[in-house]
């Protein structure tokens, strides 16, 4: 009897030391509640940035955001840190009372243009990640739903970057070695929009019978062109900042070579200065000498900074594509109203 | 001889009920139901607090909302007056503009114990609205009706509250509505993009051109009356296209084109230097 027991408990054991192998994250399913308050928080405060917190559960593959409430924008960083702590917790006890997912799921923001790709992201993932074992960004962009798209976006940290960026380490060679390329930074995951049965027959109510205010007329106008302009102003500041950081490279890579060619110096120096020892009859000089400051390494600078930036010309350049396409089929159009 | 004898039932209108209008934001309806789904197992119905403004003109508009809790027995109503505090604090925490406009409940009529919860809240604000949301389809329809009381008094003693019922409009900002086609349904799979919302667009207006075209060519085969409104409407958007020689049409369409087509060349140009620029980067060996 014992021996049965002490076998069903090592049984038990063993399986809960099994690591459960987490299955990938496949899609994100946001509920209709959810990505209406991120519109209306992100619509409010245009064009500051705001940010909030989603919550909701995490099942095998999908991760459902349930609800979620808005951050109050901080103007200083003093006092109201511990206010912004007391105002999450007594939000999420609040919604806790009343039914609802208590679980921290990551956090939505909104952004300008799709200039999202900083280094705070980063860092808030990294936070984030600490406590939550999957974790997702949300990311809005209230000024390209102007032009009758929804922008939004779920985005995630690759898995082999992450690693990357606790080892802190940007130097060429470790990227090479996993073949890891400013694609790599961000993983964006599907969204599936899921809502209850009751919503889906009120909505369906609400709705105006007549299909002309069913009509979506902003999707139609044919100005984009403020939009482009801003659009290829920050690909301009982008490039420039692309530029420098390709400069500082190439400052380092001259500096490596100048300072090899100067050990290659010292080197020669030392050894004929051995032959002449070793001719004399002396013991030989080392032939290195690490106190000497030209042998000193150069840091390598992190290319973090150009991956960033290179993501972000990446998104600019997309957006532009989408609505150029837009266009064309707006002047087409046109064109055939016109004919006809 | 008392003169009380010629007491008459006043009725005391707090606002002419005519200009009063409520306009409801969808996301204060999908926070009801949210709610409504996962209210606790005993509790018949939702109660909660309205958020908004009240505009200059009068109407009242509700942005946000949010549940409270509460018992309900036969005769008596208790609201947790403390949770209600905090939520309000807290979301004007994030929205200092959002104040009390009213309260919610689910279910369709109004019953004695909203009396007692609507005294409750117009000792918060002057004129609450009191929204009901009938989640359990009793009319065969979700029926959202808005109310404000009006006070029944016999002379100076108050005999009752009475519940006027004020029009109640849908406001969808444009940006909402975008999004309204995907949260119509129960599951959609992904978010469409660009072309594909394009391609609804136009669909649609297809079906505007169909319509109108098809009443023009029964008005004119006779089948149906001509309603010279409408003929004048028609011919006034027609006219609408402006009026330029073809020449100068193509023109300003082709100069456009090729605008879009000079920024598609840049971006794809960006985008292939981009991948030069990083080859180089990674790729560099010193030693």
């Amino acid at each position: 009897m014992a021996n049965n027991s002490g076998n069903m408990a090592r049984s038990f054991l063993q399986v809960a030391s099994t690591e459960e192998v987490a299955p990938s994250l496949r899609v994100v399913q946001i509920e209709g509640l959810v990505i209406l308050k991120i519109i209306k928080h992100c619509k409010e405060f245009s064009p500051a940035l705001v940010t909030g917190q989603l919550l909701g559960l995490d099942v095998g593959s999908v991760l459902e955001v349930t609800n979620c409430f808005p951050f109050p924008i901080r103007e200083e960083d003093e006092e109201i840190e511990a206010d912004g702590a007391n105002y999450q917790l007594e939000m999420m006890r609040c919604l806790r009372e009343v039914n609802v997912d208590n679980n921290t799921v990551g956090w939505y923001q909104s952004t300008l243009l799709g200039s999202f790709q900083t280094v705070e992201l980063i860092e808030t993932f990294m936070n984030y990640q600490e406590n939550i074992r999957r974790c997702v960004c949300i990311i809005y962009d209230p000024s390209r739903s102007n032009q009758g798209v929804l922008a939004l976006k779920a985005l995630k940290l690759s898995d082999a970057f992450m690693e990357l960026y606790r080892s802190n380490n940007f130097t060429g060679e470790k990227l090479r070695e996993r073949n890891l390329s400013w694609v790599d930074i961000f993983e964006e995951i599907p969204i599936k929009v899921s809502n209850s049965a009751l919503i889906s027959a009120f909505m369906t109510e609400l709705e105006a019978d007549s299909p002309i205010t069913q009509c979506d007329y902003d999707r139609l106008q044919l100005s984009t062109n403020p939009f482009m302009e801003r659009n290829v102003e920050f690909l301009i500041e982008c490039m420039d900042e692309l530029s420098m950081e390709q400069q500082k490279f190439q400052f380092y890579y001259r500096n490596l070579s100048r300072q090899q060619a100067q050990q290659q110096a010292w080197l020669q120096k030392r050894r004929s200065e051995n032959m002449a020892r070793k001719a004399a009859g002396e013991d030989p000089l080392p032939e290195e000498d690490p106190s000497n400051p030209i042998f000193k390494p150069i840091p390598e600078p992190s290319r973090l900074d150009s991956f960033l930036i290179t993501n972000q010309i990446a998104n600019f350049c997309n957006q532009i594509n989408g609505v150029s396409g837009q266009s064309f089929n707006r002047l087409y159009l046109m064109k055939a109203l016109q004919d006809s | 001889m008392a003169a009380s004898e010629h007491t008459a039932l006043q009725f005391t209108p707090v606002l002419s009920s005519s200009s009063l209008l409520a306009k409801v934001h969808p996301l204060v309806i999908f926070n009801i139901c949210d709610c409504y789904v996962r209210r606790p197992d005993q509790a018949e119905r939702v109660i909660g607090t309205l958020l908004g403004s009240v505009l200059p003109d009068g109407t009242v508009d509700i942005r946000n909302s949010y549940a409270v809790p509460h018992n309900e027995s036969s005769d008596q109503v208790a609201l947790d007056i403390d949770y209600h505090h905090n939520m309000l604090l807290s979301h004007q925490k994030v929205n200092p503009k959002e104040a009390i406009v009213g309260w919610y409940s689910t279910g369709l009529g109004v019953t004695g114990g909203s009396a007692l919860i609507h005294e409750f809240y117009s000792r918060e604000v002057p004129n609450p609205i009191h929204l009901t949301v009938d989640t359990g389809f009793r009319n065969g329809e979700g029926t959202i009706k808005a109310y404000v009381s009006v006070n029944l008094s016999l002379g100076d003693c108050q005999l009752a509250v009475q519940f006027q019922e004020i029009p109640v409009d849908f406001r969808m900002v444009e940006a909402e509505q975008v999004g309204f086609d995907i949260l119509k349904t129960p599951m959609v799979d992904k978010i469409p993009s660009d072309l594909e919302g394009m391609e609804a667009s136009m669909q649609r207006l297809l079906a505007l051109i169909d319509d109108v075209h098809k009443y023009v060519d029964d008005v004119v085969e006779g089948h149906t009356a001509s309603d010279s409104s409408i003929g004048r409407f028609i011919s006034e958007t027609v006219a609408s296209l402006p009026k330029l020689l073809p020449s100068a049409f193509d023109k300003l369409v082709n100069d456009n084109l090729q605008d879009h087509l000079l920024l598609l060349y840049l971006s794809s140009i960006t985008r292939t230097q981009l991948s030069l620029a990083e080859k180089l980067n990674t790729a560099a060996q010193i030693l």
